[in-house]
């Protein structure tokens, strides 16, 4: 993508107006992530006359697109050729752009099984604070020529500079898919997650909520069949499975719903990310467990304070995900050292503070 | 400039002061035994496996206990010596090359696995821990670690996490940041700092990404939590002949066009294949314009029914000879010329110099037509060998480095490589890292603001500049210069290993 291009010229030029009048700039896709993270602050800087996908060839496993692409429309291109985006990405409006997806780097159900959104990131050409376009990584998977600056961009959330482009490795759809339930505790449902980890099973996904546990299972139909087999349990109907799972990649799940009557009794959505090995955490309120027990979702009124206790008691972190009130900050603080390395980082990107300023930790 | 930029400039004699300075204050930090400073001590120490580029370190310190790593580091800091952190040396780019007025931070002493936990299937161990050691200490729990860059036996993990290795099973498995959790180390003011975390993600921006693959550039790595897993219960290995390179790098295309991603997809052209023959024996076939090695492995059932499909696809994409391996010993043999690739490539050259880029899969068989037109133009032969599946090429010029107009030729035709590779949407660099080797091709690949904000990234986690200066991120004056790698009379550091 070259700086020539006219609807980026235009952007270059709010940037460096911005950079100029020391101004404030607010990132914005598709606008269906303004709930997460930090409040956004700043002048709208849209992404979304940057779309269409560039180049898609199935044979190289990658696809090109321009940040203010829709997701959906990304997510057909690659149904039609039997591919997929295989980290799952959350949908949170028909809006969503590929640009804000990756700037939250925020995953679905397989993540566990097959990767991240930062793991398919393979370049990005980025817009940064001083007005230049810079292309890092490629379309290749294999390139370790330089510092991997496009999946330094994976959940930044658009504090160091603007996506313009953003080229991922994509996967071929699985032949076969089934998906088991069996009734469990969560006790009994960690352990077996445990036990079934060190197997060579095509397990692609699991989620523990309300005594039961949902394990999917991809890959060769032989494969799948004999796991089936393995595993036992109840097998779902693949319709109804669909939704289930959908329902947990989109956060569309009523657990994920704040209502009125729920947000009435002070509850927020938390985010706890922990080693998958770690047992039962509790809180008062509502559990569902993902990623074999790495993702533990808690819609509780608990306060924050224990919440980040547990977590990093855990050796892991919490993430307020929804909730009304965000004064306990969104994401887990960080040690003075890694603190003191993102406002370098910040400062050699963004060195006049246009970008998002705060979205990610105040001060940033 | 830089700091360290400045220290080169020193005169002998204040050399010999600096370093007397340096070791008194190091005296302080760690037994007298773990400091080398005597020529013929740091010698040993003056290349990694780009042995063009040859410096004597300052001195040379052993470390044994992270105190002792975070004292080092804060002595040097204190004054303003450049760290170079070293493990087992056999990196291929120049990336543990010393700095004449800095140290060398062996971390050779850094080998014990910590931990291996079959329940969460994670392994925790100290950086300087040999990459295959982790796979042997998971084996009995039917785990293993992934990457396996060929150097295996002998590179650390430590290494691995700088370069981001590789290896012949990333295209399904994945590099090395794919299956590293969490890096423990040092900033270069000895404080210490943890990238990543025992659980999936971490919160903030994802400095693990930078970190792996930074080069021994903007920390020092002294413990590194790997992901293991589950071992194959099945390997098994087609070898397919192909009568012209346009139907072999069609067939790569068409496997991953049929949903197929392999665990191995290799190619050899004809001349590489009749060198590999002569060394191994493997029965190779000698007629085929390239070979392709398509390996799938997984449970007896997956493997089955994929050995199937690749079958019908290499068939389809004319395939001229077929086989499919019937047990281990066969499949070992299949691989037993690739794995040799370079080891014989010395036996037909004096020298030979080997390139490392990658280009999008569906060139490779225009890049193979490049390379021989090149072949004609510089005068030189090449022979090549490609991690298809990725479109990794390592083409291998050969050459006789006696000969001063070869030499010449040869650095050319490798440039030529590396720039037709970045024109047909590739990289520099697949797999062997930057280092001193390829700064001059940095140049070609990013503008000289991408260059910018890469020293910016450096001097955020190192403001002065002081780990592993003068890699990675080429001077302005640096970008008329052309890298080298090359290999005197077949002669590595590391004779016995396989490179590819």
């Amino acid at each position: 993508m070259e700086a020539e291009d006219p609807t980026l010229a235009h952007l270059i030029d709010q940037v460096n107006g911005a950079r100029e009048a020391r101004a404030s700039l607010d990132i914005r896709g598709g606008d269906t992530k303004r709930f997460y993270g930090e409040p956004a602050v700043g002048a709208p800087i849209k992404t979304t006359v940057l779309s269409g996908i560039t180049s898609y060839e199935p044979t190289e496993l990658v696809v090109t697109a321009r940040a203010g692409t829709r997701l959906s429309e990304l997510e057909a291109a690659l149904e039609e050729q039997g591919q997929c985006l295989p980290f799952e990405p959350p949908h949170f409006g028909a809006e969503g752009t590929v640009g804000g997806m990756v700037a939250a780097g925020l995953s679905g159900p397989a993540r566990a099984s097959v990767g991240s959104v930062r793991d398919h990131v393979l370049g990005m050409t980025v817009l940064n604070g001083l007005g230049e376009v810079l292309t890092f990584g490629g379309q290749v998977a294999k390139n370790v020529a330089g510092y991997d600056v496009s999946r330094l961009m994976v959940g930044s959330l658009g504090i160091l500079g603007l996506i313009c482009e953003v080229s991922l490795k994509v996967l071929p759809v699985s032949v076969a898919t089934a998906t088991l339930r069996f009734d469990w505790d969560e006790d009994r449902a960690l352990k077996q997650l445990k036990g079934w980890a060190s197997h060579p099973l095509p397990i692609s996904a699991s989620a523990w909520q309300a005594g039961q546990l949902h394990v999917r299972l991809s890959g060769a139909r032989a494969a799948v069949a004999a796991a089936c087999q393995k595993l036992g349990g109840e097998r779902v109907e693949a319709g109804r499975a669909r939704e289930w799972w959908t329902g947990l990649q989109d956060q569309s799940d009523t657990f994920f719903l704040l209502d009125d009557a729920r947000s009435a009794r002070g509850e927020s959505l938390w985010r706890i990310s922990v080693p998958a090995t770690f047992g039962p955490i509790k809180f008062p309120g509502n559990q569902l467990i993902e990623w074999h027990g790495a993702q533990r979702w808690w819609r509780t009124a608990a306060e924050p304070e224990l919440i980040r206790e547990v977590a990093a008691r855990a050796s892991g972190h919490a993430t307020l995900m929804r909730g009304a009130d965000k004064s306990a900050g969104v994401f887990s603080p960080l040690s003075g050292v890694l603190m003191r390395v993102h406002h370098r980082l910040k400062a050699a990107f963004d060195p006049a503070r246009i970008f998002n300023p705060g979205r990610l930790y105040g001060g940033l | 400039m830089s700091n360290s930029g400045r220290s080169d400039l020193l005169a002998d004699s204040s050399w010999e002061q600096r370093q007397r300075e340096v070791v008194a204050a190091l005296t302080g930090a760690l037994p007298r035994e773990a400091i080398l400073y005597r020529l013929e001590d740091t010698v040993p120490f003056e290349c990694d496996g780009l042995t063009a580029y040859r410096v004597a370190p300052m001195v040379v310190v052993l470390p044994d206990s992270e105190l002792q790593v975070s004292a080092i580091l804060k002595i040097c800091h204190e004054m303003r010596v450049p760290v170079v952190a070293r493990g087992a040396g056999t990196g291929l780019s120049g990336g543990a090359t010393p700095h004449r007025s800095g140290i060398i931070l062996s971390l050779a002493k850094f080998n014990k696995i910590l931990k291996v936990d079959p329940a969460s299937c994670t392994a925790i161990v100290q950086c300087g821990v040999r990459n295959l050691a982790i796979s042997e200490a998971a084996a009995p729990f039917g785990l293993y670690y992934a990457p396996d860059p060929s150097s295996q036996i002998a590179c650390t993990i430590g290494g691995n996490v700088a370069e981001n290795s590789g290896g012949v099973h990333c295209l399904k498995y994945g590099l090395t940041l794919h299956n590293v959790l969490r890096v423990r180390g040092f900033m270069v003011d000895g404080e210490p700092v943890e990238f990543g975390s025992q659980a999936l993600d971490a919160p903030g921006l994802d400095l693990l990404s930078i970190v792996v693959g930074s080069e021994g550039m903007l920390a020092v790595t002294t413990e590194v939590t790997v992901k293991l897993i589950p071992k194959p219960l099945l390997a098994r290995c087609i070898m397919a002949s192909f009568g012209d390179i346009e139907s072999a790098g069609a067939a790569v295309a068409s496997v991953i066009a049929r949903g197929i991603i392999p665990a191995g997809l290799e190619m050899m052209d004809k001349a590489m294949t009749a060198a590999v023959e002569a060394f191994v024996h493997a029965d190779y076939d000698l007629e085929a314009a390239a070979i392709l090695l398509c390996e799938s492995d997984g449970t007896p059932e997956e493997v089955e029914e994929e050995i199937v499909r690749m079958e019908e696809v290499l068939r389809a994409a004319g395939a001229s000879r077929f086989e499919v391996s019937r047990d281990e010993a066969q499949r070992l043999k299949f691989w037993s010329g690739r794995k040799n690739a370079f080891p014989a490539s010395g036996g037909i050259s004096a020298d030979y110099m080997c390139m490392d880029s990658t280009i999008p899969r569906k060139r490779l068989a225009e890049m193979l037509r490049e390379i021989q037109r090149m072949e004609v133009k510089y005068r030189l032969r090449c022979v090549n060998v490609f991690h298809a599946g990725d479109g990794n090429l390592h083409p291998l010029i050969l050459f006789d480095a006696d000969d001063a107009d070869q030499l010449r030729r040869c650095e050319l035709f490798g440039a030529d490589i590396l720039e037709t590779s970045v024109r047909l949407g590739g990289t520099v660099t697949g797999e062997h890292g930057v280092g001193m080797e390829k700064l001059n091709s940095m140049c070609v690949q990013f503008s000289a603001a991408e260059r910018a904000q890469f020293l910016g990234v450096k001097q955020a986690f190192d403001p002065l500049e002081l780990l592993n200066p003068g890699k990675v991120i080429p001077t302005l004056h640096r970008c008329a210069e052309y890298g080298k790698m090359h290999v005197r009379r077949g002669m590595l550091p590391f004779p016995e290993l396989p490179r590819f």
